[in-house]
């Protein structure tokens, strides 16, 4: 099997292009290194769509950004994720703050965002009444939203997988070489043969959507040079009794390092606050710390006080991919491109902020790019479904519904997660679906069983059980999160 | 551990030792005095701050032949559980513990097991049964 | 699916169990337990280890053992229970004499509306977890809360690891430590932040002490390390106010931490039917008849606040679902006064909160904790300046609940609210 595209990573990124390439002819592939899609930067960010004021106008970032800001609320609705228009604001402390927030009200201008405007002291604190005192002014952004990340992830990479795509999952890509001249009928650039920890792949174009380890497979075909460096970001959740804290996404005006210190709702109904950002050597480093969250505590303060911090249930962090070129000097902007020497590899890398809100625009625009090297128009897949049933919900259903969903689903009247009111019905069919969960942490990611106030306490025995039985494995081999994150070590009989 | 020694006459030492009754939830912090003789052989005669009678016995008991009750599990064939929580029908001694959880661990028992049964005999040769502790129905 | 009993228990543990029987022993036919685990027991059925029922039945069982003394009962007398069920939320009556509705779901019966004119909440307590103490480091597998692992290992025949670090020296941890070592895990440390442990001593001694196993108090553990399984922890002293001190960091190599930091009473639905919770115990406020401020839904167990001894959880539950059934029956009646019952010197809180008649049938027995390790000290219960009550008590703890009795008279002659608290023998007038 020559693939048309092989595409590697299936974070966001490279889930947008699959399922935006799945509506054409073609065989096309993702190629992820974890067990699962979404388990690297897409699982652990803000989960933000930013309505795009903050990207410099005249970048792809500014572009794509915007494009993608307008595409999820239909997308959410198709694709069954979690998506929610609640508006977001970049809260003024002082004069010095007001400027800033003028000023990317002009950026927001000059980028195409609609809805933006400036706001003062009284309508913000209406709007917003737990937000500090101190606060007297804002930019108010009603085009912004909040998404869960890694159940759009997931939906569009089912969508995808439902239209034809394959997905390979740990699978990790070791080399890549490129048979020049190969292009064969269908014109194009040529072939690539890629060799993984398992077989070899080969594709007449590949798109390089491998996150943190961007510039390491760019570098293993020969094209562009590139470094992409860590940043880590720290977070911490409040209890969903917490809810009432905040309704809009609340931002303080950026600082060098990025956005800085947020407090948003999300999309599973708990207050996140976070990121800080360090920036380090380790690409894998995700560990929180002492240090780190008390500085978002303590910047979360500012926004807005009193956090109750005794009601923080969970923290984490996330890395994102900062892009630099060979010389040093950051790149400042997307890496979306056909590569000049290596024809037929196109690039996507340094997909930091604002990648999550333009991935979907990023599907698009890669689709074209890819188009452009065919050589030739893409043709319409007959039998693509661009609709996806995702997992009904038990918690939002009203008691009629539920009363439905056990009589035809006897599961769903067993709850397993009784924080979140996740039914067993909802966990099976995690697990049944296109792209099923496989672990633990693929279960909580789908259904969000683990994510409550006892952070898996009491469901982990239970879910473990039911991924032992539906996935034919013995309770010894039930894992976190793939690679040896096994629950078990053995039995005691 | 030793407080006070109290040379009497030279053969018999005599120490005051500080001791957790274990008999029950409340663990009175006793002070047990042990006298050794010239071939050492250990004797409580004083037991202080003990909140009941069971201590006085129990540090006796603790200091010449400590005895421990057993609790685990026995696995179970063809049962709705895999296992069945068992104890031991009296106490073994302290130092045979993790020797009687070998035998333990290779015991095995069929489905249905009913409270009080006796699953294994005299447990490594101490005279003490093991019991199940709670019914388990068969498959 | 539409139901009506006089009674509905929510939680078959030894709360739930108690109460029914106690609500069906005072004439009530129509009782209903809901439990969401496949059989009645509660938490027992995971805790086979001894030392149950010695104040309640004179001897000492296995949890388990305990368990089934109540279940074998609830069984005889006919009280009919459901398992695999889950209770969604209660919602209070509008009307006085409505009755309360609970929904609950299961797999056979779908879901279910019962309508109760009492609701007795037995649904117990959970864990404290890592993310809540906001414990350093990577998310890697083999954390687990104490409780968790000893399902693991007691009901479904599973070890958590191999090698484990305990945080916490509360009874869960210090009785895991035996348990896991019991079945061939090295059990490594056993850390505890503060400088004593709120577990008993007894289970010091013959948990932790007799394997030889490391217990450091005044400890926590900072980091925790591993990418896909725990791989080890750093553990460093704490100062007074429990903040790591720098430069006392060790590192420990493990598979697996444990974590035995806390009990919080489960209050999903009090919360959701609006009952008044109380800040100090993360409980239903309730009364000397264990009802809480709705009137017909009462308390009682680990879910009021968190015990440690099931006798007291027994003794309190059977009052709890005796006034249920003499609630349904019409014969209690608020006297309309209400006194208050506050935690003195000393006392972190009390159990009722408040009494709410002068006239009662008997003794009402005042549970309570206080602050810190007492030793020489006087339980002195008082109305304004009057001592109502003085006990001597040699040591009191934290770790172990008091019960402290009033009679009748005392409560008459109280002035107004009642107040509980320690008194060192200095501060006590002769």
């Amino acid at each position: 099997m020559i693939y048309d595209v092989a595409i590697i990573g299936g974070g966001i990124v490279g889930a947008c292009i699959a399922r935006e390439l799945s509506k054409y002819k073609g065989h096309f592939c993702i190629i992820e290194k974890a067990d699962d899609v979404a388990c690297g930067t897409s699982k652990a960010n803000s989960g933000i769509i930013h309505a795009g004021f903050d990207a410099k106008p005249g970048t792809l970032m500014a572009k794509l950004n915007v494009e993608g800001a307008a595409m999820y609320p239909e997308l959410a609705k198709t694709l069954h994720f979690d998506y929610k228009n609640n508006g977001s604001l970049v809260i003024a402390f002082n004069d010095d703050d007001m400027e800033h927030v003028q000023k990317l009200y002009e950026r927001g201008q000059a980028n195409g965002v609609p809805a933006l405007r400036v706001i003062d002291g009284e309508e913000l604190h209406k709007l917003e009444p737990s937000v500090s005192e101190e606060a007297c002014g804002a930019l108010l952004a009603e085009s912004a939203g909040i998404v869960s990340p890694y159940m759009a992830t997931w939906a569009f990479a089912e969508n995808a997988v439902m239209n034809g795509v394959k997905l390979f999952r740990e699978t990790e890509v070791h080399g890549i070489e490129k048979v020049e001249g190969s292009g064969g009928a269908e014109g194009g650039a040529g072939l690539f043969t890629i060799h993984t920890g398992k077989s070899d792949l080969q594709a007449k174009c590949v798109v390089n959507a491998a996150g943190l380890y961007a510039d390491q497979i760019s570098a293993m075909v020969g094209a562009r040079d590139f470094v992409i460096k860590p940043r880590r970001g720290e977070y911490y959740l409040l209890d969903n009794k917490c809810a009432s804290l905040a309704s809009h996404t609340l931002f303080q005006t950026p600082d060098k390092m990025g956005k800085g210190v947020l407090v948003t709702p999300t999309a599973d109904g708990n207050i996140l606050s976070g990121p800080t950002a360090a920036d380090g050597d380790d690409k894998t480093a995700t560990e929180t710390t002492a240090a780190g969250q008390d500085e978002v505590f303590r910047k979360s303060g500012k926004t807005i006080p009193d956090i109750p911090r005794r009601n923080i249930i969970n923290s984490f962090a996330g890395v994102r991919a900062l892009a630099y070129n060979s010389d040093g000097t950051p790149v400042n902007d997307f890496i979306i491109e056909e590569d000049a020497s290596v024809k037929g590899f196109v690039n996507v890398g340094g997909i930091c902020s604002p990648g999550l809100t333009a991935a979907p625009a990023i599907g698009v625009y890669v689709a074209d790019i890819i188009e452009k090297i065919r050589g030739k128009s893409w043709e319409k897949n007959p039998d693509f479904v661009g609709v996806r049933r995702g997992i009904e919900s038990f918690k939002d259903a009203d008691d009629e519904r539920r009363a439905q969903l056990i009589e035809e689903n006897p599961l769903y009247g067993r709850i397993i997660c009784r924080c979140e009111m996740i039914t067993e019905g909802e966990i099976v069919a995690a697990i049944k679906s296109p792209v099923g969960a496989v672990d633990l942490d693929g279960v909580k990611r789908r259904t969000r069983a683990g994510m409550g106030r006892c952070q898996s306490g009491f469901c982990s025995p239970r879910v473990t059980e039911i991924l032992s039985r539906e996935l034919g494995i013995p309770m010894t081999d039930v894992r976190k999160n793939g690679g040896c994150s096994y629950i078990l070590t053995g039995k005691t009989r | 551990m030793m407080e006070n020694t109290n040379q009497t006459s030279d053969e018999i030492r005599r120490e005051k030792i500080p001791l957790t009754c274990i008999i029950c939830p409340m663990g009175c912090s006793m002070e047990v005095t042990v006298e050794t003789d010239a071939s050492g052989h250990k004797k409580v005669t004083a037991v202080k701050d003990n909140g009941c009678k069971r201590g006085e016995q129990y540090a006796s008991k603790e200091l010449q032949n400590p005895t421990r009750t057993l609790t685990t599990t026995i696995k179970v064939e063809g049962g709705v559980l895999p296992v069945v929580p068992v104890k031991t029908a009296g106490e073994v001694p302290k130092a045979s513990l993790l020797q009687c959880m070998e035998v333990v661990r290779r015991a095995s028992c069929k489905a249905p097991v009913k409270r009080g049964d006796i699953l294994l005999y005299d447990l490594l040769g101490t005279g003490i049964n093991v019991i199940a502790c709670a019914d388990v129905g068969k498959v | 699916m539409e139901l009506k009993y006089d009674i509905v228990v929510i939680g078959g543990g030894p709360a739930g169990m108690a109460a029914a029987i106690a609500a069906k022993k005072a004439g009530s036919d129509s009782i209903l337990i809901l439990e969401r685990d496949t059989r009645i027991g509660g938490i027992l059925l995971q805790c086979i280890h001894n030392g149950f029922g010695l104040h309640y039945f004179g001897e000492e069982l296995t949890g388990p053992e305990y368990a089934a003394r109540f279940s074998d009962q609830v069984n005889q007398l006919g009280i009919e229970y459901k398992t695999d069920t889950m209770v969604l939320e209660v919602e209070k009556e509008s009307t006085p004499g409505q009755g309360h509705t609970v929904t609950a779901i299961n797999t056979t019966d779908g879901l279910m509306h019962i309508k109760a004119k009492a609701v007795v909440l037995a649904t117990g307590c959970r864990e404290r977890t890592r993310g809540a103490l906001i414990i350093p480091g990577t998310r890697p597998a083999g954390i687990f809360t104490a409780g968790a692992a000893q399902r693991f290992v007691n009901i479904d025949g599973y070890m958590p690891g191999r090698k484990v670090v305990i945080l916490g020296s509360g009874d869960i941890g210090l009785i895991m430590a035996r348990r896991l070592t019991l079945e061939g895990a090295e059990v490594k440390l056993v850390c505890e932040v503060m400088p004593f442990s709120s577990g008993l001593r007894r289970n010091i001694v013959q948990c932790v002490e007799n394997f030889n196993i490391p217990l450091k108090f005044s400890h926590t553990i900072v980091k925790i390390h591993g990418k896909e399984r725990v791989e080890g922890v750093t553990v460093a002293a704490v100062d007074s106010n429990r903040k790591p001190i720098a430069g006392t960091e060790e590192f420990i190599e493990c598979d697996t931490l444990l974590l035995s930091v806390g009990l919080i009473p489960e209050n999903e639905i009090a919360s959701g039917c609006k009952i008044a919770i109380d800040s100090a115990t993360s409980g239903p406020v309730v009364n000397e008849h264990m009802q809480s401020s709705v009137p017909g839904i009462f308390a009682c167990g680990n879910t009021v606040h968190v015990h440690d001894l099931v006798d007291f959880v027994t003794a309190e539950s059977l009052r709890a679902g005796e006034n249920a059934a003499k609630y349904v029956q019409g014969k209690i009646t608020a006297s309309g006064e209400k006194i208050i019952l506050r935690p003195g010197n000393r006392v972190r809180y009390t159990v009722p909160q408040y009494i709410e008649s002068r006239e009662q049938d008997g003794n009402v027995s005042i549970m309570f904790r206080v602050t810190d390790v007492y030793k020489d000290v006087y339980v002195e219960v008082s109305s304004g300046n009057e001592v109502l009550k003085s006990i001597r008590k040699k040591v009191v703890r934290p770790g172990e609940m008091q019960v402290i009795e009033l009679a009748t008279n005392q409560i008459e002659s109280a002035g107004g609210d009642i107040t509980v608290s320690i008194q060192l023998p200095q501060e006590v007038a002769e």
